[in-house]
């Protein structure tokens, strides 16, 4: 620790900071543009100069180190005429179109202008103009403003990893863009709009939509991956206007993915949202009041009940729903007496479920993904997945690390690997148990059963390369992504990678579906688990099984039998034949309104209250950021009413907070397992050596919502060439 | 686009000049190299440099927009690059200027109907003991008049 002292005020600054870090933690101001936290230095803006004593000349805060004794002022003369002088500079080719540029009231060059400019300039001569480039359906740009500060620049070459946008010419013609015409790549391009201090690059679908000053800020968390982001949604007028980032160090840091930040158009555009209940009246759905279309969904529930018995009524629901939906969702299903209920839609292999961890998720904190040293993946799309993971992990591999990658299909990963290996279906449990079996023979302490399942295995090079790389460095860690988890054969797979992780004393995770899988998991939407993880005597069934047999009732909660099931022409048909299919949906799909016989209109998430459980085993609870479109209703409160007309008991909720206090208390009185065992295979066979499909759901096709956002859909067409 | 065979083993050459992970050091030798067997940089080659070398398309686009030197568009045969600096100017460079201009027909950035010639003002060439000058490709003409500049251009096939 040196001492130095800014404006008089002794402070304490770590030797090789910078002045400006120095200032920024003690909360004082610098005016500054090209310097981010979480970028590079460039000191190329010459905004942030202050007067260091002993110093003729002012320097930049952004690229001076501190020094012992160091004597910095901010608000001299000399700095102040520094900042002055630069300002102007900065303003002579700028536009000054602040009353058409929606970065007015929320720009930085205005801010310090205000501040720091002087109100005339001596500058009369003409301004350069610069022709703005069409870089994809979700940013916009208006370069004639750019500054050229480079963020954008650096933040694609050093977080995204994906240089796309660069300075092109010299002097007078140098220009920010693509140099050739074309639309970003990056899955995490939005923030750009963020890091551009001035207007050059702005929101193209908020494009003229609104004024900083006329929005409301509420605090949300990302409703599309299981690492929970926090999000602003900004409102106006009870409507929804953008989505921005949300500051935590923990999760997101500064940053947002496209998907996150760009799928509120899925509520605001979308053609096929509904907002008013409906039944099947002589095979049309009509619209009804909520008295008449809930009565009608019991009275019809009832009748399969007496019918055929409470087992004939299954529930889905995709891991999108929020923890308090997933609760009430089999309490309602297991109050009417059925165990068949789940929301693992995408996954096909369910036969180690009863040695399941209490939910699956990682063992570790997100923000370790940056510290680990080895890593394995194993059938993980890591970028399009969960795309601010990539993040942490690009800076893993930037700082050594040694990542190996091992897949079912050839992914794109925005940071240097050391292995990266394809391989057929039936290839990668091969792969696997020959990696188990090299640790095996090494480290010699295994059990027996373990031992007969690895015996029939050969090791070949390959197999001690991808394991040596486990068996160097000091933080290890082997997670799985969604071609893993979705295997026909994922038991088998979860089993060997735990093995290995054990083997190798590495962290183990599995990066699951949708924002709240650990939260349906705990709220016991599983056909064998109830909440907390209590185990269900004689299990209900799986989703398969359910469409396989098929189900005489469905009650399906924000699924689309044509996109959120791993096997839809099985969804298809299943709701075609049960008799009674009641759908609580925001939106109606074709299969919904040609079959669905009750269709409840919920809301999507900005609509909603509730909590999401992350990957990490994160609760984090939301408030609605806008009232309920028409006469829709969050999917919490249909299903307390739908408790309350089967006459159920313990349906007497206020509030969703208060149903996530019920479930807070089985979680304190339950002493179920937490860890899960270890599951052992039967064999290491494959089940056939048919040729298998090998498909992952696109990267704005996981939900319902994101599938209705336009520009996210333009943006995979006009990057795909 | 791919690499010539000839274009590749001259990179190839540069390449051994730098450490195997700062490959992009090679990256204005290697667009000389392309410009010298193209005549100018069109995106392809400049898009197979950048693969070549293993860097982001866009920092290739980044040096060759900055350089002068290097033609995103194609030019002439001979490319006449007339000094018009200080020195040059008070020895008379615009009497060369307005030969240069008149006799090819094209103005500074232009090229010849036959493709011959291309001419474009450059700054101060370090010639200026011996000012007016003038590059043709790779070679200096000093001391320039009128008369010098036909003959030298008549020299030229
Ligand atoms: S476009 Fe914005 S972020 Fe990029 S260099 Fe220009 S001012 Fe900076
Ligand atoms: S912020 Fe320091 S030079 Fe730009
Ligand atoms: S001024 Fe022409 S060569 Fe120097």
């Amino acid at each position: 620790m040196i001492d130095i002292e800014i404006d008089g005020k002794k402070l304490q600054a770590k030797e090789g900071e910078m002045i400006i870090q120095v200032a920024d933690e003690a909360g004082i101001v610098i005016p500054r543009y090209c310097y981010h936290k979480k970028l590079s230095i460039a000191a190329n803006c010459r905004m942030c100069l202050v007067q260091v004593e002993k110093v003729p000349k002012p320097l930049p805060a952004c690229a001076t180190q501190v020094t012992p004794g160091m004597k910095v002022f901010t608000q001299s003369p000399v700095a102040l005429a520094a900042q002055r002088a630069v300002m102007e500079f900065l303003l002579i080719n700028h536009p000054l179109d602040c009353p058409i540029c929606d970065q007015g009231g929320q720009c930085e060059l205005q801010d310090l202008a205000v501040g720091f400019g002087n109100d005339t300039s001596f500058y009369h001569d003409g301004k350069r103009a610069v022709e703005d480039k069409d870089i994809g359906p979700l940013i916009s740009t208006c370069m004639t403003r750019c500054i050229h500060c480079t963020r954008c620049v650096r933040f694609g070459e050093e977080v995204a990893g994906l240089r796309e946008l660069g300075a092109t010419g010299r002097g007078e013609h140098m220009e920010i863009g693509t140099y050739i015409e074309k639309s970003l790549r990056s899955e995490v391009a939005g923030n750009i709009i963020d890091l551009c201090p001035v207007g050059a690059l702005l929101s193209k679908p908020f494009l003229f939509r609104g004024r900083a000053w006329e929005l409301d800020s509420h605090e949300s968390i990302a409703a599309h991956d299981c690492l929970g982001s926090n999000i602003y949604i900004h409102t106006r007028r009870n409507q929804v206007m953008r989505v921005v980032p949300q500051e935590n160090e923990s999760i997101n840091e500064t940053w947002l993915s496209d998907r996150d930040r760009f799928s509120y158009l899925g509520i605001t555009q979308a053609t096929d949202r509904i907002t008013q209940p409906m039944i099947r009246q002589q095979g049309k759905l009509q619209a009804v009041s909520w008295q008449q279309a809930l009565t009608h969904a019991v009275k019809g529930l009832q009748q399969v009940c007496s019918q055929h018995g409470a087992e004939a009524i299954g529930a889905l629901t995709a891991p999108t729903c929020t923890t308090e939906e997933a609760y009430l969702l089999q309490k309602v299903m297991r109050g009417i007496g059925s165990h068949n209920i789940d929301h693992r839609l995408r996954q096909t292999d369910f036969s180690d479920q009863a040695y399941d961890p209490f939910h699956p998720g990682i063992n570790f904190d997100l923000a370790a993904l940056e510290k680990f040293d080895r890593m394995l993946l194993v059938g993980y799309n890591i970028h399009r997945e969960q795309p601010l993971a990539g993040l942490r992990v690009r800076k893993a591999a930037l700082n050594g690390a040694k990542i190996a990658a091992v897949s079912l299909l050839e992914h794109q990963y925005n940071f240097p690997l050391a292995e990266h290996k394809v391989v057929a279906s039936n290839e990668l449990i091969p792969l696997l148990a020959g990696i188990a079996k090299v640790l095996v023979n090494a480290q010699g302490e295994v059990s027996a059963q373990e031992q007969a399942l690895l015996k029939a295995i050969d090791i070949n090079a390959q197999h001690q390369e991808l394991a040596a790389l486990l068996q160097s460095g000091e933080h290890r860690c082997i997670v799985l992504g969604a071609l893993a988890l979705h295997h026909p054969q994922a038991a088998i797979i979860r089993s060997l990678t735990q093995l290995i992780a054990r083997l190798a004393n590495a962290n183990y995770g599995c990066f699951t579906d949708g924002p709240n899988t650990a939260g349906a998991h705990i709220a016991g939407a599983l056909p064998h688990r109830m909440a907390s993880g209590a185990k269900v005597e004689k299990p209900g069934l799986t989703w398969q099984q359910m469409l396989a047999k098929p189900m005489k009732a469905l009650l399906l909660m924000n699924v689309e039998p044509e996109h959120d099931v791993a096997n839809s022409p099985a969804a298809m048909a299943a709701v075609q034949q049960a008799e009674q299919v009641i759908a609580l949906t925001p939106y109606l799909t074709g299969a919904l309104a040609e079959h669905a016989d009750v269709v409840l209109p919920i809301t999507p998430f900005a609509e909603n209250m509730g909590t999401y459980v992350n990957v990490e085993g994160r609760w984090q609870s939301f408030r609605a950021a806008v009232l309920p479109q028409g006469d829709s209703r969050p999917a919490w409160k249909v299903l307390r009413v739908l408790g309350n007309l089967f006459e159920l008991n313990g349906f007497g909720f206020e509030s969703a907070p208060e149903v996530l206090a019920e479930l807070r208390e089985h979680l304190q009185q339950s002493d179920s397992d937490k860890q899960g065992q270890w599951y052992c295979p039967q064999t290491l066979d494959q089940h056939s050596d048919n040729l298998e499909r090998v498909t992952e759901c696109s990267i704005y096709a996981v939900d319902n919502v994101v599938r209705r956002s336009r520009p996210l859909q333009d943006s995979l067409t006009t990057t795909s060439s | 686009m791919e690499l010539s065979a000839k274009a590749r083993a001259e990179i190839d050459k540069w390449l051994t000049k730098y450490p195997p992970d700062q490959k992009q050091s090679a990256l204005l030798p290697a667009l000389h190299i392309m410009q010298d067997e193209i005549g100018y940089l069109p995106r392809e080659a400049m898009d197979a440099v950048a693969d070549h070398l293993g860097i982001p398309h866009i920092a290739v686009y980044e040096a060759a927009t900055f350089y002068s030197m290097y033609h995103l568009h194609p030019v002439g045969k001979h490319k006449i690059s007339l000094c018009t600096n200080v020195s040059c100017m008070l020895r008379g460079c615009d009497k060369i200027e307005k030969h240069l201009k008149q006799r090819l027909g094209i103005n500074f950035g232009e090229t010849t109907a036959d493709g011959k010639f291309y001419l474009e003002e450059v700054e101060c060439l370090a010639a200026c003991r011996n000012a007016p000058m003038m590059q043709i490709d790779r070679t200096y003409h000093e001391d320039l008049t009128p008369e010098k500049v036909d003959k030298i251009l008549d020299s030229l096939t």
